[in-house]
């Protein structure tokens, strides 16, 4: 491990820490859904981060394409595999909630479909890594699927949002439909920041791993 | 000028073997028919639920048939190594895309028309009161599929499980064109003009651009095999 | 042109992963020359063929066709090139007047019946022009391939085993059309596992062993024999 790499470990740690006592002791007890709100501080975040992942393997895809420079085809192959991890805490949290909440563990409502969509689409890019040997041709091949991919995140939302809400009446999970209280702001503030510290520690540490692998195969 | 007539060539060449052999065509209109008896027992025999389900039911029949047929699409190219020489062929690659794009949208518009007519004769659905608009919405679909379907056909003709990686690739970057079309023609069906679905329309359209768009700029890093 | 070797490979690595196929290989095919690639299978002789033909990218050294270079010039390097490859590039349910058709649009050569016509002649496929190929032999099949390569009048053949699934007489119209194209100016490499026939238009022998060059010599006075004995010796010391 790099040291520059235990010092994002380390501010990370410290910034989930903050984030916990954040959600935990500073946040008020939410009025209507009681300490099951509190879930958001993860499961917001989560998702979040998710999104800027998927962002940079965009990003990263178009660099290796033009340029074909290895790091770029690590840089994605990291993002996509952390963006897939967060993806699926927020999917996870989002059940958790939705059991006392709503009553179920699971409705198709716009924004889960939308994103577990996502999730799908980004677990077959990395299938598509993992069944292809030549390395180089794997990268090639991926980046192409991260940039379709990417780019079909906002069809993706759009045409499932427009799916459910010509059928059925706006969801309870509706963004922006309260304003909220600046404590509450403010610990979501805190727990997103520390998550995009635990995405740059991940993503760093798995960028080192593949360079490593890569290393000992070539 | 070159560009088109390069397009051109690698569509006729696609046609023309599809003609003499009719290995796809064939296969797909068995698999259509054999579609359409699944649904049936699926659904039974209730004329009412199936008219409900229909708009879903015939996309659900264009994109598996559509995915057998495009699987199948770069099969005579890997024969006797003829992607070697399209990748050597001078000039952008992209028109190789093209051209292939425009074969897989020509056989899939074919068998989707069958698929109606079947549909139109066993199921008693009433398809002709608006060709135009159903045209409208079905061509637009159509080829967002055919768009990003050839793209990764070309991805996964190289891979081992290609049989298994290219659905699964395909599904699910392609659920807004599934809905988009889905609605849409659910729309054209009850006599709605294509006014009412416009959102519908702009999204294929969009979808269509994109993935045309990303085709047409990546092709040459997918057949540098 | 003499500035630039038609073929020029200086310390040419490729390894896939940790498996090396050419270690180290410099060669150089000058105008009007016709070298044989000579070595038992798995040494490298296709490897070094699709790198010059810019099908693989090398993983260190140099490769130039022309002058240009294969990895970063790829597409100036394709128009000097013909590849007769180890498949035929043909589309079975097309005839060969139709694939030859295909390919010369593609290539954006002239495609006129009469130019595809002229090179199905020269390979005595034009009885059978607008017969599908389905229905061919693996030689007749080779002959077609030929009659694409001639087609584009490369400066540059890279042929792999071009004698392959011929018959006596398409092997002798194969030699006679090498001999024309040196005479013409054009270099030739090409790989051959046999050592009769596809000497007879080679100077130069260049024979692979385990990646390595064991061999580059004249081929001036050797008896098919001498190579032989040659070439076992190379290959002996070579693994």
């Amino acid at each position: 491990m790099t040291s520059r790499e235990r010092v994002l470990g380390w501010v990370a740690g410290l910034g989930l820490t903050a984030g916990f006592v954040m959600a935990f002791g500073v946040a008020p007890r939410e009025a209507t859904q009681g300490n099951v709100q509190r879930i958001m501080y993860l499961h917001v975040p989560a998702i979040l981060v998710a999104y800027l992942a998927f962002g940079v393997v965009l990003v990263a895809s178009v660099i290796y394409l033009w340029g074909r420079a290895a790091g770029a085809d690590r840089l994605a192959h990291a993002s996509a595999e952390v963006g897939v991890v967060f993806t699926s805490i927020n999917i996870a949290t989002g059940a958790i909630w939705g059991k006392p909440t709503w009553g179920t563990w699971w409705t198709w409502d716009a924004r889960l479909t939308s994103v577990s969509i996502m999730f799908v689409i980004y677990l077959a890019y990395l299938l598509l890594r993992a069944m292809i040997e030549d390395r180089e041709r794997a990268a090639r091949f991926a980046a192409v699927l991260g940039i379709v991919a990417a780019l079909d995140i906002p069809l993706v939302h759009f045409s499932v949002y427009w799916w459910r809400t010509l059928h059925q009446p706006a969801t309870l999970l509706r963004p922006g439909s309260t304003p909220m209280d600046p404590p509450f702001v403010l610990a979501l503030i805190v727990n997103l920041v520390a998550f995009v510290l635990l995405y740059g520690y991940f993503v760093a540490k798995r960028v080192r791993l593949l360079r490593q692998e890569q290393e000992v195969l070539a | 000028m070159t560009y088109a007539r390069r397009s051109w060539i690698v569509l006729w060449k696609d046609l023309l073997s599809e003609r003499r052999s009719k290995e796809t065509l064939n296969a797909l209109f068995f698999f259509a028919l054999l579609l359409l008896f699944l649904f049936q027992f699926a659904l039974g025999a209730d004329r009412e639920r199936l008219t409900a389900a229909m708009p879903g039911l015939l996309w659900l029949g264009f994109i598996l048939s559509g995915l057998v047929g495009l699987g199948r699409a770069f099969l005579a190219e890997r024969e006797n190594d003829c992607w070697e020489g399209l990748l050597l062929a001078p000039g952008d690659k992209s028109a190789i895309y093209l051209g292939k794009v425009a074969g897989n949208l020509v056989l899939m518009l074919f068998v989707e028309a069958v698929l109606l007519v079947l549909f139109a004769v066993f199921f008693d659905v009433d398809l002709g009161a608006h060709p135009l608009r159903l045209t409208v919405v079905i061509g637009l679909g159509t080829l967002g599929f055919a768009a990003v379907g050839t793209l990764f056909a070309a991805m996964t003709a190289h891979v081992r499980a290609r049989e298994v990686l290219f659905p699964v690739l395909l599904l699910p970057v392609q659920v807004p064109l599934l809905l988009g079309a889905v609605e849409a023609t659910e729309a054209v069906l009850l006599g709605e003009p294509l006014g009412a679905v416009g959102h519908w329309l702009g999204l294929l359209a969009a979808a269509d651009a994109i993935y045309l768009t990303v085709g047409i700029l990546t092709f040459d890093a997918i057949l540098e095999a | 042109m003499a500035l630039h070797p038609p073929i020029r490979v200086i310390g040419l690595r490729k390894a896939f992963g940790a498996h090396v196929v050419l270690d180290d290989v410099s060669l150089e095919v000058r105008p009007g020359e016709a070298v044989a690639l000579v070595g038992p299978n798995g040494a490298g002789k296709t490897t070094l063929l699709r790198i010059l033909a810019t099908l693989l990218r090398p993983s260190r050294g140099m490769a130039r066709v022309a002058g240009y270079d294969c990895a970063r010039e790829a597409e100036r390097v394709r128009a000097h090139v013909g590849l007769l490859a180890h498949g035929a590039w043909v589309y079975e349910d097309l005839t060969p007047v139709e694939n030859l058709r295909f390919w010369a649009t593609l290539g954006g050569l002239p495609h006129g019946r009469d130019a595809l016509s002229g090179a199905l002649a020269a390979v005595e496929l034009d009885r059978v022009a607008d017969e599908r190929v389905r229905t061919f032999s693996l030689g007749m099949k080779r002959r077609l391939a030929l009659a694409r390569v001639v087609l584009a009048r490369p400066s540059v053949l890279l042929l792999d085993e071009p004698h392959a699934g011929l018959d006596q007489r398409a092997g002798k119209w194969l030699d006679a059309h090498l001999g024309g194209f040196k005479a013409a100016g054009g270099a030739i490499l090409m790989t051959t596992h046999s050592f009769g026939r596809g000497l007879g238009v080679a100077d130069r022998i260049a024979i692979l062993a385990a990646g390595r060059l064991a061999l580059d010599a004249p081929l001036g006075g050797l008896t098919p024999d001498d190579v032989r004995r040659l070439y076992e010796a190379s290959v002996e010391d070579g693994v």
